[in-house]
């Protein structure tokens, strides 16, 4: 109960993505979808509003506010990713179920990401994040390439290659954080896992409701050559039911695979962002550590002038260690800061991950 | 491989029935087939061995021929192979549907999974290794409880029959407490049998080619063929949609064990509880879809079962055809003989011959048609309803759950 209440008191910005349009033909054409806001907020500038935003717009904004944010520690919710096989269909412009469904899937997972993005607090403040929802038209995002599907998990991965190769072990001085990272792997490991499943899962109901269309005919057939009437009846009524059977199949497999699947397929992408700041924090460590090496050695330059008495070089040492002092100072200020906010990230992620996990299931029991 | 001894308490029923896990109680007597307290047959009991099966055939008789009211003997596939096989050759039987041979015990498949599971011990948890052990385990005795109601059904059709169940190799299979030392063909018999398929194809293209005088004959004939072709088909469907429906239950199973894992290792109290609950849900919708399937089997089971009797049914018109060509040809040698004045006498006799055999093989196929279509109706009616009132049961049990999760769910916050 407590935490709905908290939850709702900081809600007060409802965003909508609606009508997907294409835009243009051939090779170059893209789709165009409504962001619709609806807030009390005050820094924005009316209630409601509406803007046209295609997908690049949306990869572009992931960039701004990772650069932004990510070396802070920040855990910055990731795009959908691209899929070149998707929009090929939809810009050659086949119209059939397969590209409905993409253009679906794609909806829906752009409005989950920007609806996570406006609830963390920190990013909401972000101008770009402002621009993005008001500003009617915006510069085109160049430079997503890198943003591509492939390329994201590719990044991810080697994030995480790096972080289990460092050889320099890092003097944990607090537990919780090695904790944590383990968690995140095992639980990353098992989502993963359940990902495959459900895909699997999916594709079975869907040829299911296949072989059921199939059987329905067969008993169709079987009940017209029956030459008994009432069993013959009792027959085609069976082919009808199994009919519903199998609609009720394919229904079953849709929301299966919108709700389940695509949340795990969010939430790995999500956990490797989550990775990501904990490297940065790994980053911004390392860093305090080599600034406290060449502290250490500028002290040991200093110590061989006075020893080798050398005094014009006496005064360059002398201010080399002030600097370096300076700098060791403020990345131990930055590592502090960036564990903390890795920590509170973190426990905010598992509350979004509670709340988000729940909906669809409710959803799909419905 | 473990020996897996199952205890069947049969009821008085003598029909085509399909045993199952639910109905072990009295069953409604079957409509077509009277209980008859002078012959009553059943396998009483059953055992697996390496790679075979030994069935207690238990018989309950007032009849005269046998030395004892009640008896018990150990029967192998093989010979019920046998068995089937001396009616079908027996001349004398022409005339009647003779009731399908049950399939062959085929393990093999569970088999195969067990090892593999036995290979994979080491890679997976302990849970999922007792899981999956389970899970087979109650594959196996499905198969085994399927193959036991196999053979019974045709012991009990053979009992019911008027005149098959007088037959003395049925009752020397009955009564003969030895070893009925049929061994199983050898290569060269197999061969035979080969051919003699083909040749009995051939001929069954050549004799369906003769139209029937008989407007009934020719009636069945026709919906018989079309009848077998969409029984075949339908059965056909049926498996692959049960197949298919399996591997959706054995992917819940599986994704059921994932979230339990989730569950366990996370330490935050909101997630695991939700992840405990939501696993909770998966593996009694697992256990549902299951039981789904289950029925589904009766479905699939039933068209199997009628196509295999269509084809008893299919090979009896054959004869039938066979003999009509026979004494066709015996009048058109007959007339011969007479025009040349040759022979008359044998041509006369073996003319008469033909016409018995044809008239008589007339007479009891017509009944042995007319009960076929009686027997089916009835069959399916009663799986059919046994079916609908199941696949009820299930989706209410299944909507009940699904709603007290949800209760669960939502108070849970």
């Amino acid at each position: 109960m407590q935490l709905e209440e908290e939850v709702e008191d900081k809600f007060e910005l409802n965003i909508s993505i609606t009508n997907p349009e294409k835009v243009g033909d051939g090779m170059n054409a893209y789709m165009a979808y409504k962001v619709s806001t609806q807030t009390t907020l005050p820094m924005f500038r009316s209630k409601t509003f509406t803007v046209r935003r295609r997908f690049s717009d949306f990869l572009g904004l992931y960039e701004k506010l990772s650069d932004k944010h990510t070396p802070n520690g920040y855990i910055v919710p990731p795009p959908p990713e691209k899929s070149i096989m998707g929009m090929t269909k939809v810009k050659v412009g086949k119209e059939d179920n397969s590209s409905a469904e993409f253009v679906e899937r794609r909806r829906a997972a752009l409005e989950r990401y920007l609806q996570r993005v406006v609830f963390h607090p920190s990013l909401l403040q972000d101008p770009d994040v402002r621009e993005f929802l008001e500003r009617d038209d915006m510069p085109r995002a160049h430079n997503t390439q890198a943003l591509s599907g492939a390329g994201f998990l590719k990044m991810i991965n080697r994030a995480t290659d790096s972080l289990s190769k460092m050889t320099i072990k890092m003097n944990e001085s607090d537990v919780w954080f090695e904790e944590k990272l383990q968690e995140v792997e095992a639980e990353d490991q098992q989502l993963r896992k359940l990902h495959i499943m459900v895909d699997s899962l999916v594709g079975h109901r869907k040829e299911l409701s296949v072989n059921t269309g199939g059987f329905a005919k067969s008993v169709a057939m079987l009940g017209s050559s029956e030459d008994n009437t009432a069993l013959s009846r009792a027959l085609s009524q069976l082919a009808e039911v199994e009919d519903k059977m199998e609609q009720l199949h394919q229904e079953q497999a849709a929301s299966d695979s919108f709700c389940f699947a695509e949340l795990l397929a969010d939430y790995i992408r999500l956990l490797g962002s989550v990775r990501a700041s904990f490297d940065q924090r790994m980053k911004t460590w390392q860093r305090w550590q080599d600034a406290q090496n060449m502290l250490q050695k500028k002290r040991e330059t200093e110590a061989k002038l006075l020893w080798a008495n050398k005094p014009d070089k006496l005064q360059q040492a002398k201010d080399d260690i002030t600097e370096w002092e300076a700098k060791v100072t403020q990345y131990e200020r930055d590592f502090d800061r960036v564990s903390a906010t890795v920590r509170k990230e973190v426990l905010r992620f598992e509350l979004i991950k509670y709340w988000e996990a729940f909906l669809p299931e409710a959803k799909a029991i419905a | 491989m473990w020996l897996t001894h199952v205890v069947l308490c049969q009821g008085l029923d003598d029909g085509p029935d399909f045993l199952s896990e639910e109905d072990r109680g009295p069953r409604a007597v079957n409509v077509d087939l009277q209980t008859d307290a002078t012959l009553q047959v059943d396998i009483s009991d059953a055992l697996s061995e390496r790679d075979k099966v030994k069935f207690t055939v238990h018989t309950k008789s007032t009849l005269p021929n046998f030395k004892q009211n009640e008896f018990s003997v150990v029967r192998q596939h093989e010979e019920f192979i046998w068995l089937h096989d001396s009616f079908v050759e027996n001349e004398e039987y022409a005339g009647y549907i003779i009731p399908p041979a049950p399939p062959r015990p085929d393990f093999d498949a569970s088999r195969e999974k067990l090892q593999k599971l036995g290979e994979g011990e080491g890679s997976m948890t302990k849970e999922e290794f007792t899981k999956m052990k389970q899970e087979l385990e109650a594959e196996y005795l499905a198969i085994f409880k399927k193959t036991v109601a196999m053979h019974e059904v045709f012991l009990c059709r053979v009992a019911a029959h008027p005149v098959l169940r007088k037959d003395l190799n049925f009752h020397v299979f009955l009564e003969y407490n030895q070893d009925l030392s049929v061994r199983g063909k050898n290569k060269r018999e197999k061969m035979e049998d080969f051919f003699k398929n083909v040749v009995k194809s051939a001929d069954g293209v050549l004799v369906a080619g003769v139209k029937d005088v008989d407007d009934f004959f020719e009636h069945e004939k026709t919906f018989l063929l079309e009848y077998h072709n969409r029984v075949k088909d339908a059965s056909a469907k049926s498996d692959r949609m049960i197949r298919s429906h399996k591997s959706a239950a054995d992917d819940i199973n599986r994704i059921a064990s994932t979230l339990y894992t989730l569950g366990t290792q996370d330490s935050t109290d909101v997630c695991k509880f939700f992840l405990k609950v939501s696993e909770l849900f998966e593996k009694t919708r697992k256990i549902e879809a299951r039981v789904a399937a289950d029925e589904d089997l009766k479905l699939a089971d039933l068209l199997k079962y009628y196509l295999r009797e269509s084809q008893a049914a299919k090979d009896l018109l054959y004869r039938r055809g066979r003999a009509l060509v026979d004494y066709e040809n015996a009048n058109k040698a007959l007339d011969r003989a007479r025009a040349k004045n040759k022979d008359v006498l044998q041509a006369e006799t073996s003319q008469q011959v033909c016409c018995q055999k044809f008239e008589k093989i007339s007479e009891s196929a017509k009944q042995e048609l007319i009960d076929f279509k009686t027997r089916r109706v009835a069959a399916f009616r009663k799986n059919l309803v046994e079916l609908a009132e199941l696949e009820l049961k299930h989706a209410k049990g299944n909507l009940q759950l699904l709603q007290s999760c949800l209760g669960v769910l939502k108070g849970d916050t």
